[in-house]
This record gives C-alpha cells, structure tokens and sequence, in this order.
C-alpha cells in the first residue's frame, strides 16, 4: 500500500460489531436537509459526487460523532460555498440572525 | 471476459473499493456511460467512462479467510481501473 | 422506554421542533433561507421534495415485485431494464438506475454500500439506519452468511449468497422468491408479503397469515 492508503469511510471487510437495528423516524429538519441536496444538486450547484466527496474529506471523527443529516448539511453547506451560492461571511450572518429568533427549531425556522 | 482491478492508491474521491484493488474478476454486464466521479466530486469538467459490473468470488477476494470460497461478490467498476486479462 | 414516546411507525421520536436548537439545525434554516433569498430554489420547492420524498416507501418496490411474480413479461422486462419496468408502472423515481436482482432455488441476492450508503431512495424511500451503519457496511462483503443469520436469515448450504457492492451509479433492488402456497392471492395481497428487508436481501417475503 502506497502513501495514499485506504481511507477511512473504505470500509468494506473491516471488523466491525453486531448491526444494531434501531430505527429512528426522520424529523422534519433532517427531511429538509435532504430536500436541500436533491434541489441544489438539480441546480447544478453540486452533485452526489461532491456530497460525498465532502463527507469522506471531513474524517471519520465526524462519522462517528454526527448524526447523518448533520453530516449532510455540513457537506451541503461547504458544497454552496464551493459553487458561490454564497459566501462564508452571509452565512456567518444568516445563523446569527436565525439564533436571534428563539432557543428551538420550531421557533427559528 | 476476464479483468483485474487496478492495484493503484491515488487520493481524492474514489469509487474502486479498496478490498477489491488487485482483484480478478469476470464481466458481469456493462452499464454504460458515466461521468468520472473523480471529476465530478471536484465539479471539474467530467470525462466520460464506461461503468462495468465484475464478478468475484469470495476466494479471490479473501483468499483462504472467505466464508464460503464460492459465493460471489458483484461490484461496479469504472472502466479505467480495470485491464482486461484475456 | 415507554411507549408514549414512540411515534405511530413504532420508532422513537427524534428531537425536533422542541429541543435545544443545534448548530447543525441553525445552519439547516440558514443554507435553506439564503438559497432562497438568492433564487436559487423556491420554499415550496423544498415542500414538494419533501411531499415526494415521503411518498415514496416500501409499498412501491413491494407493488413492483409482486407484478414480477404475477406477470413473466413484467418480470422479464424489470430483469432487462428495472428503471423502465419501474415508470412503466407509473412510479417516479427520478433520474435513478436500477438493477433488479432475481432470488432463486439456487442464488441469494443482498446489496450493500461499502463506500457511503448507496440505497434505491427513489423507489423505496431513505434507507433504513442500520444499512447506514459501520458494521453493515463494513461485514455484508466479509461475511454475509453471518450478516444475515443476524437478521434471522440462515441460507441452505446450496444456495450461492451473491453480494452486490453499490459502489457507483447503479442502484438495485432485490426480487425475493415468492412463498409456496400463494397461488390464489391477487397483487395487493402478494405485495402484502414482500418487507422491505427482503428487497434489501437481508430478509425472504412473508408467509401468507404469518
């Protein structure tokens, strides 16, 4: 194996636990982080490709830590700054101006 | 027809699972054309590249740790990683 | 935990409108405002995403195989092409290209995504937790046959379990065999046995009253 080995989320035939079925029920932010992906990536504005591509960069810390959908807008949202949908300074506002808005989502969004 | 997997590590994004780099497998079907992934994840300009479907049996994938030497693996495979055997 | 805490659907609720706002939730309400403050999308047409999104379910896959085994054109035609046979049918499932994957006496079927969680969302809706998880993904390749005795399933040693790797652009969707003593059931009574796990291949279709 050369410098640039098997990466992290190259998972297959590793050992791993027993699967755990658990299921949870999507919430509404989560469904509209997936909305968010299918819309942008019909915009032109990233692809399934650079979604992953996102994900894979961010390490497997996140994989471990993030929920799904939380790894998604993280992937999302670099891919928009990526296309220039806007800027890492809109954003900056954007989030403290939806905090200002209440202490849930329901009341934020 | 027969092919082997590229035994290649480059890095950026890639569609060849590692545990299948090296591998012999057989054609299973062809997919058709797709963009490079390895473009499109960096919204670069896709090359267009043919998507083919391999066999393999788990003894050639894990040798003597398989489960069962005959059951089979199917993945796909963009066409630029594999090289034809025969 | 009790079952007041369960949704409809039997699963715990996630944490929602009513809980702490995250930072990952705040930047949700972010990105969706600015994309549609610069044009880019439309607020309803995140609500139609979502609407289509909820739409789609097990029950389509389920009404597709059970026309499979009813019909031999209908299954040689979801064989040679599965998109095609899927719009025929009047499903939308979008740009999607799917492979269907036959069961017989002789080969089992079961499909997993080693490389992130590939999955046939436009037929059958968002996967399952468990198929996104480090140990499906990393065993289903390694060790299927103990894979699926987790999931209740033990093969006969003369069947060949045959993986699918969802490692690119094609999707795939598993026809498990159709239980013996169905020959009298119409479609929607057929479509009644097949889960969603036997799709995936980690599980067989009911048996009728089972």
């Amino acid at each position: 194996m050369e410098y640039f080995g098997k990466r992290w989320h190259d998972m297959g035939g590793d050992p791993a636990g027993d699967i755990n079925p658990d299921q949870h029920d999507f919430a509404l932010w989560e469904k509209r982080v997936d909305a968010l992906m299918v819309l942008s990536s019909a915009k032109g504005l990233m692809n399934t490709d650079s979604l992953r591509r996102v994900l894979e960069d961010m390490g497997p810390d996140a994989y471990e830590t993030m929920s799904y959908y939380e790894r998604w807008i993280a992937s999302v949202t670099q891919n928009m700054v990526e296309a220039g949908a806007f800027s890492p300074e809109e954003l900056a506002a954007k989030m403290e101006a939806v905090k200002q808005r209440g202490g849930t989502y329901g009341a934020a969004t | 027809m027969k092919v082997q997997v590229a035994d290649r590590w480059p890095p950026g994004h890639i569609r060849t699972p590692g545990y299948l780099r090296g591998k012999i497998g057989e054609v299973e079907r062809s997919c058709g054309p797709f963009n490079n992934p390895e473009q499109n994840a960096y919204r670069l300009p896709a090359d267009s590249r043919e998507l083919i479907r391999v066999r393999f049996t788990m003894a050639e994938i894990w040798g003597a740790d398989a489960e069962r030497p005959d059951d089979i693996l199917e993945a796909e495979i963009y066409s630029h990683w594999l090289t034809p055997l025969d | 935990m009790p079952h007041d805490h369960l949704s409809p659907s039997g699963h715990p609720y996630r944490a929602d409108n009513d809980a702490p706002l995250t930072y990952w939730q705040t930047m949700e309400i972010a990105v969706r405002e600015l994309l549609i403050e610069k044009g880019h999308i439309t607020a309803e047409d995140v609500h139609a995403q979502i609407d289509a999104m909820d739409a789609r379910s097990p029950a389509m896959g389920a009404a597709v195989v059970a026309r499979a085994w009813t019909d031999a054109d209908f299954k040689r035609q979801l064989l040679d092409d599965g998109s095609a046979a899927c719009r025929d049918m009047g499903f939308d499932i979008g740009p999607m290209h799917l492979i269907a994957l036959e069961n017989t006496a002789d080969i089992h079927n079961v499909v997993v995504c080693t490389l992130c969680s590939c999955y046939p969302r436009n037929l059958l809706g968002l996967p399952p937790d468990w198929y996104k998880s480090r140990e499906y993904r990393s065993r289903t390749v390694r060790e299927p046959r103990k894979v699926l005795a987790e999931f209740g399933l033990t093969l006969p040693d003369t069947v060949t379990v045959r993986v699918h790797d969802s490692t690119a652009d094609m999707r795939y969707l598993v026809v498990p065999a159709r239980p013996a003593g169905t020959e009298g059931l119409d479609a929607d009574a057929l479509a009644a046995l097949v889960t969603r796990d036997s799709m995936i291949g980690v599980g067989i279709a009911k048996q009728p009253g089972a």
